[in-house]
């Protein structure tokens, strides 16, 4: 069923009783040529586009709750390309660009709105680190701008100017950025890979994996056996988990993100903003909520919940950076939890085990690179090697010094 | 949080500076590259009860082995890092 | 006040109380909620309706309404979406309501109603996909406007919040029945107990219930309670304080609103003050909230809960209507109906779902002359912006359409679960209830009154008792914990009557109604996350309380699956919306962040220094004097000064530590990459330290003292780092070694004077003794001894300018005094304070690394500093810091570089692009990494990274900056363009 106005006002008139599931809710089969681990955004993409690039449609997402339970639905919905790194750069410039044509690939409205992210500064050297970041995004024909005090203040004048402890300077302007909504980019992939005969199977735990002669054979779950030809785990939080049921121990702790919502109110901000001087970013979403967050809790977790040191802190940069939402209220919380890696940098690639690939190690930034993840890990999967796109994003990078490291905070994944 | 720590008493976790997993042995001199890898880079990120290490900033700034289950964040033990390691 | 009852009533009727509403002044009295006092002046339609701005009345009066949300105060106090039923009523209230254009009678928006059948659930995921650029450019605006509730202010919130901090054995959250039972319990075996409520009256219910407790009417009870309990030293009552989150470890956030309930914060008082609090015990006494029926026409203003239009009787002494309807699901609606007869309210009909009816109740609905409809249901309501007429099923299915204007629901009860459910104990659903209870409720915490299940006013005060009783016991208080009996009401729980084509709602502030959760259902959108979050049920600003449950139980039965299997959604904090400047507390503005300043600041800011931030601290960035235009020309001015005599300049914010011990130059040697055992007394050393991953974490100076004494330097930055850091590497790595050290930053001032006449000036302040002639006192040289006529000092002979200089600490207390007797004896050679700007531009012309360049992006031999490393020891970061990638010809190193046209001037952040080489990223060579106008060498230099950069100098490449549309050819040079071989350094 293709969604278009033809359609809805169809069905409008006939009390919207033709409507067909979104993907159907399938029980697993015996054997898939590939099964992705994780129903999250990262693994549905992947799906998709192995069906549709690489025509490979024998494939099975195995989902221990519902679709996007995890972090694709407990994010902050921004999308951007503005890296440093050239490793990273080329990826998400690329995701970018499949951000741009996403509804017309999934024919889902996934709410792609580039309102702009705005990263600013406070200092001279704040700025040549900006500018620095900026000039290496244009090297990559990614768009960036590079704004005074002034221009900034024209853009948001509802930002501290006039009493901050850390005086704006500036900013680094990606226009193109900005949000997207996140459970649809879940639902899209889910709807379109279905489309193509990808097999949704929720509520399925992998619970073993079944490697043989160094080569896997399938997962065990707690819906049975499944046999794959090839098996790629993209389970965020959960992978250190999972990979060491094929015996893996990787460069990766799973850490806490906290993030939170305001009540909705009419159009305030309207552009993504991040805060120089202190880790924090917000945005306004389409319903009128205020959505922000700052950093990780900073200790190693499985509990979807945060402290409230974090709380404080997010709240303070916020009444920082924009005085007036001070009255505004915080409506709700909840916490994430991230596959942080020691370099604060993903990883794509195969591993050890031969059949066997990772998707790992998206710190607190995998929402912005799902569709690149998706089409580089289905690259990946499908050719047994690394695409261009992901040459960077190696495993065995840590071993050779190869690093990614956008902020210089070594190998301890609380800093990055 | 609350980490309870030997020195100083109950205290909230923002007074502490995490590290990450305790107990993993510094190499020797002569070790080789791969063994400096696996020290510095690979964790076993348990599922369950953590050995790690905080240091209590804010207080006695001694470097503190908490037992800390990562699912409910219970706090089995908490000792001085000299007392752990001996 | 059209609708006030003449007696009764928790009012005080003395006073009469002014306030405007949407421009209009009504009267209300002290005890009014805005809500209560708008209801009582006749006033029916409150607000409009997220989506199809439909119009809305009272639903509640709590913490839970989903309609009567406004914007209270104006200017830079408004603040959107205050429900009505929470605001205490105060002289000159101002509120307007919201989410209206043009007026809240009459909003063009409504027409989004028409359009339902459209706008169901979901059916922008399906649309405004074509053309694609049109969603940012046309769709996306007209949704975000009419999207949102209230305004934001737009100016600085000008009032101030606290945070403060407090310690008990039992936290009892919520002071109704069960909450005051229980801290009187706990409170009477001594305990240290805090009872927090979010009225400003406790009572919680019972001062909407008029029956009594014993032998007084329970709002007596309620406040002869209170009133024991402030007689006791160790309880403490705080009314107006909601606890809004549940944390790890016993630890509770509460909010309590000094001032809201006033025109303004009086006598600096602050607007809210956040309470962290540490319970041993806690015992959460929320109550619960009543939930809605979902039948067709069910949003139309006069539809209220059934508990609510108690409260607005019996607490507040006001009809919500002159003829009313009552459907029950259980006997709740039957204390209502004996209420109206008690007040004189006419009542049409009580419908009740149960099949039979106790002769007693048929009694009394005979004496209130109303119908009784057993087994019957409503069917649909009607009426233009109030409700008109009700349109009731007998159990045959029989309609009969009643005239009423008050239809009060009484569809079963929600306990208020959420404080027990942030922990992650998942809500359970319990059949016997009908509801969720939490069965595993976090260590510590326990559920008592209607937060358990347990409704009614016995049950309440009994287990309030038992949970209070028990808390203190497990805090090793004697007491005698009561028994508790069990009860239990039978109910029949009705999810929805299908009944006609009017929208049944299920979440009224989001306007999700039945054929929303059908549609959800239709599509797959099943697990209750997936109903959440496509049909934006439960997303309100109410949190879904009234309609959380109602939406699951539906998607239940339309599955087939029971409720227990369905499952809900997680609850997380905080449990009421809370003002995000109130969690900032004071830590905003200028007090966002510490401000820390050197202990020699005051004589900087007479000397008129510019201020500038750098991470905590403001630090001098240079010192202008009259004449000069622009910071460049003091700078210069600056600079020169100590190039051609001697400048002053403070560096107290370097990080300083200590160390004593037999194995401290052991211990060093194992944290820097060059070798310190060596180093003699009276001597100095630049060194690197790195992490274990081979990075450069820090540099700084390494002096020794005496054999066994060191003091070492760190950046202003890592100052906190490297201490944290080599604790770690004593503590954890090599506690055997005798080493001990302590941070002295904030004990030593240190003043760096430098230039060829620093040794004049130094030894015009220095007491005799301590000889600093160039043989005697060499470069690197290091000493301690006195100055200034007996304060004690340390003299270190070290250069971040490339001039003859040193650095002389002094203990802090000292330090206005020392830098004042220094620019006095600097005089006559001509001494110029100097700021951070002529120091950067001086290292970058010596070719010194700092933040720019020692970013934890950089190894040694990044940074051309391959020669510091020591051949013969362990040191953390030694072997690491070889690997492959990290020695490869390709990778950037430290370069120094000028512009080729010596006028043209540099920015940092530029890329190295060869000469002919196209602008794309496979022809990136590195960047700019500090740039600085050199007035030594009169035009601009720079440092930066460039592959295989030390075998480049003499090469010409372009600085290429798109971000400012600037490209400049430069000459690579080596890093240090001043002075190469230090002869100045040495003189």
């Amino acid at each position: 069923m293709t969604y278009s106005v033809w359609r809805i006002a169809r069905e409008a008139l006939r009390g919207n009783s033709g409507w067909q599931p979104a993907w159907r809710d399938q029980a697993p089969k015996p054997r898939y040529d590939v099964i992705v681990v994780g129903g999250g955004g990262h693994g549905l993409a992947t799906a998709h586009y192995l069906a549709k690039l690489h025509g490979i449609a024998n494939v099975a997402v195995l989902e221990k709750g519902w679709i996007g339970s995890g972090n694709a639905g407990r994010n902050t919905t921004i999308i951007r390309s503005n890296y440093l790194l050239p490793g990273n750069e080329v990826f998400y410039e690329h995701s970018m660009k499949l951000w741009e044509g996403l509804e017309q690939d999934l024919n889902f409205n996934t709410m792609v709105s580039q309102r702009g992210v705005l990263n600013l500064f406070h200092s001279d050297a704040e700025r040549d680190a900006a500018a620095r970041r900026g000039n290496s995004m244009r090297l990559h024909g990614a768009d960036g701008e590079l704004l005074d005090a002034a221009q900034v203040r024209t853009m948001v004048p509802l930002l501290d100017f006039d009493n901050a402890r850390f005086p704006i300077t500036g900013g680094l302007m990606q226009r193109r950025g900005g949000t997207a909504r996140h459970d649809a980019v879940v639902w899209g992939y889910a709807r379109a890979a279905d489309r193509r005969g990808v097999d949704i199977i929720q509520n399925c735990e992998v619970t073993g994996i079944r490697v043989e002669g160094g080569r896997v054979r399938g997962v065990e779950t707690t819906r049975g056996y499944i046999g794959a030809g090839k098996v790629g785990l993209a389970c965020a939080g959960n992978t250190s988990r999972v990979a060491a049921m094929a015996g893996l121990r990787l460069p990766i702790e799973s850490h806490v993100l906290q993030a939170f919502v305001s009540e909705a109110i009419k159009p305030l901000v309207d552009t993504v903003i991040t805060f120089g001087a202190g880790h924090f970013y917000i945005s306004q979403s389409d319903k009128g909520s205020l959505v922000f967050g700052g950093d990780i809790d900073g200790y190693n977790s499985y509990a979807q919940r945060g402290s409230l040191p974090i709380v404080e802190d997010v709240a303070e940069a916020c009444v920082a950076l924009l005085p007036c939402t001070g009255r505004l209220r915080m409506l709700r919380s909840w916490g994430g939890i991230m596959d942080m890696s020691m370099d604060g940098s993903p990883i794509i690639d195969r591993t050890s085990v031969e059949g066997l690939y990772l998707n790992a190690g998206w710190c607190y930034g995998g929402f912005k690179a799902t569709p690149a993840s998706g089409w580089c890990f289905a690259h990946t999967i499908a050719h047994d090697e690394a695409h261009a796109l992901n040459a960077a994003m190696r495993l065995d990078r840590f071993a050779t010094g190869a690093l990614i490291d956008e902020k210089g905070a070594g190998a301890q994944p609380n800093l990055h | 949080m609350r980490i309870p720590c030997p020195h100083c008493g109950e205290r909230g976790n923002d007074e502490f500076l995490y590290r990450g997993a305790a107990g993993l042995p510094r190499p020797p001199a002569d070790a080789t590259e791969a063994q400096w890898h696996d020290y510095v880079y690979l964790r076993d990120n348990p599922y369950g009860s953590h050995r790690e290490l905080w240091q209590h900033v804010h207080g006695c700034r001694r470097w503190l082995v908490v037992t800390r289950d990562t699912r409910t964040h219970v706090i089995a033990a908490v000792t001085d890092v000299s007392m752990a390691l001996s | 006040m059209t609708n006030r009852l003449s007696q009764g009533g928790l009012i005080d009727r003395s006073v009469t109380i002014p306030f405007r509403f949407d421009g209009v002044t009504y009267t209300g009295y002290p005890g009014d909620t805005l809500a209560s006092a708008l209801l009582a002046s006749g006033v029916r339609l409150f607000g409009r309706s997220f989506k199809y701005h439909r119009p809305r009345g009272l639903l509640s009066a709590g913490s839970e309404e989903p309609n009567a949300l406004v914007e209270l105060r104006e200017g830079a106090r408004r603040e959107p979406n205050v429900p009505a039923t929470m605001v205490e009523l105060y002289p000159d209230l101002v509120a307007a309501s919201q989410n209206r254009y043009p007026s809240l009678r009459f909003d063009l928006l409504a027409a989004n109603g028409l359009l339902a059948p459209i706008f169901g659930a979901g059916f922008y995921y399906k649309t405004f996909m074509w053309p694609a650029s049109f969603w940012e450019r046309l769709y996306e605006p007209l949704i975000r406007r009419a999207a949102g509730l209230g305004r934001s202010a737009t100016e600085p919130d000008p009032d101030h919040y606290e945070r403060a901090t407090l310690f008990c054995d039992v936290l009892v959250i919520g002071g109704g029945a069960a909450g005051l039972a229980a801290a009187r319990e706990a409170g009477r075996s001594g305990a240290r107990v805090v009872l927090c409520d979010e009225g400003s009256r406790l009572g919680g219910w019972l001062l909407s219930e008029p029956g009594p407790i014993g032998d007084r009417p329970a709002a007596i009870w309620a406040e002869q309670t209170v009133a024991e309990l402030q007689t006791m030293d160790e309880v403490r009552v705080m009314p107006r304080t909601t606890v809004l989150a549940t944390f790890d470890h016993g630890t509770y956030v509460a909010v309590e609103r000094v001032a809201d309930h006033k025109l303004m914060p009086e006598g600096g008082e602050p607007r809210q003050r956040v309470w962290h609090i540490i319970a041993r015990r806690s015992i959460v006494a929320c109550g619960a909230t009543e939930r809605p029926l979902v039948f067709g026409g069910n949003d139309r203003p006069g539809v209220m809960l059934s508990g609510s239009v108690r409260t607005y009787l019996n607490r507040y002494a006001v009809t919500p209507g002159r003829r009313a309807v009552i459907a029950t699901t259980g006997d709740d609606g039957w204390d209502l109906l004996a209420d109206c007869v008690r007040l004189g309210v006419d009542v049409a009909a009580i419908v009740d779902r149960r099949g039979t009816i106790a002769a007693d109740r048929l009694d009394l609905a005979r004496r209130a002359g109303a119908q009784v409809f057993a087994g019957g249901h409503i069917g649909a309501t009607a009426g233009a912006r109030r409700l008109s007429a009700v349109e009731v099923l007998d159990s045959g299915g029989k309609r009969q359409r009643l005239t009423a204007d008050l239809l009060a629901m009484a569809g079963g009860w929600t306990p208020a679960i959420g404080l027990a459910c942030h922990l992650g104990a998942k809500p359970v659903w319990n059949e016997e209830s009908s509801a969720f209870l939490a069965a595993e409720a976090p260590p510590g915490l326990r559920l008592v009154g209607g937060a358990a299940g347990l409704i009614g006013l016995v049950q309440a005060l009994e287990s309030g008792a038992h949970g209070g009783a028990e808390a203190a016991s497990a805090c090793g208080f004697a007491v005698a914990v009561p028994a508790m009996a069990t009860h239990s009401e039978a109910a029949a729980p009705l999810w929805f009557m299908p009944a006609n084509r009017q929208k049944a709602f299920v979440d009224f502030q989001h306007d999700v109604a039945v054929s929303d959760v059908a549609l959800a259902h239709r599509e797959g959108y099943r697990s209750v996350e997936h109903l959440k979050r496509y049909t934006t049920l439960g997303m309100a600003t109410d949190q879904g309380r009234t309609a959380n449950v109602n939406g699951l139980a539906l998607m239940a039965q339309m599955t087939g699956r029971d409720i227990a299997a369905t499952g809900t959604t997680r609850l997380r904090p905080p449990h009421t919306p809370v003002a995000i400047g109130a969690l900032a507390g004071m830590h905003r503005g200028r007090d966002y962040r510490p401000t820390r300043l050197t202990p020699a600041q005051g004589w900087a800011r007479e000397q008129g220094a510019v201020f500038i931030e750098t991470g905590p601290w403001l630090r001098a960035q240079y010192f202008p004097r009259t004449g000069e235009d622009d910071w460049l020309q003091s700078v210069t001015r600056e600079v020169h000064a100590v190039r051609s005599a001697v400048g002053l300049c403070d560096v107290s914010t370097l990080g300083k530590i200590e160390l004593v011990g037999s194995d401290a130059a052991t211990f060093l040697d194992r944290v820097y990459v060059n070798t310190i055992a060596t180093l003699p007394v009276g001597r100095a050393r630049y060194g690197l330290m790195l992490r274990e991953d081979g990075f450069t974490l820090d540099d700084g100076t390494i002096a020794r003292l005496q054999p066994d004494r060191f003091v070492i330097t760190t950046t202003t930055g890592e100052a906190h780092a490297v201490m944290s850091h080599l604790e770690y590497c004593h503590q954890v790595l090599w506690p055997e070694l005798d080493v001990h050290f302590v941070s002295i930053s904030d004990r030593w001032a240190q003043f760096a004077v430098a230039g060829p006449r620093s040794r004049a000036v130094l030894q015009a302040v220095l007491d005799p003794g301590l000889d600093i002639s160039g043989d005697a006192f060499p470069f690197m040289a290091a000493a301690e001894g006195r100055a200034f006529g007996g304060l004690r000092i340390r003299l270190f002979r070290i250069s971040f300018s490339g001039e003859l200089a040193y650095e002389l600490a002094v203990p802090a207390p000292q330090a206005e005094t020392a830098v004042r007797a220094l620019m006095q004896a600097g005089a006559g050679e001509g001494i110029t304070p100097y700021g951070l700007e002529a120091m950067s531009v001086m290292r970058i012309e010596k070719g010194y690394a700092a933040g720019g360049e020692i970013n934890g992006q950089t190894t040694p031999r990044d940074l051309g500093l391959e020669k510091m490393l020591a051949k013969r020891k362990d040191y953390i970061g030694r072997v690491l810091m070889r690997r492959r990638a990290l020695q490869e010809a390709s990778r950037p190193t430290l370069v120094g570089l000028r512009p080729t046209d010596r006028s043209a001037r540099l920015h940092g952040g530029a890329h190295f692009l060869a000469l002919q080489a196209p602008a794309t990223a496979a022809h990136d060579e590195g960047w700019v990494s500090s740039v600085a106008f050199s007035p030594t060498l009169g035009h601009w230099i720079g440092l930066g990274f460039l592959a295989n950069g030390a075998a480049r100098h003499g090469e010409r490449v372009r600085a290429y900056d798109p971000l400012r549309n600037r490209e400049t050819e430069v000459e690579i040079m080596p890093p240090c363009q001043f002075d190469p071989e230090g002869v100045r350094l040495h003189g």
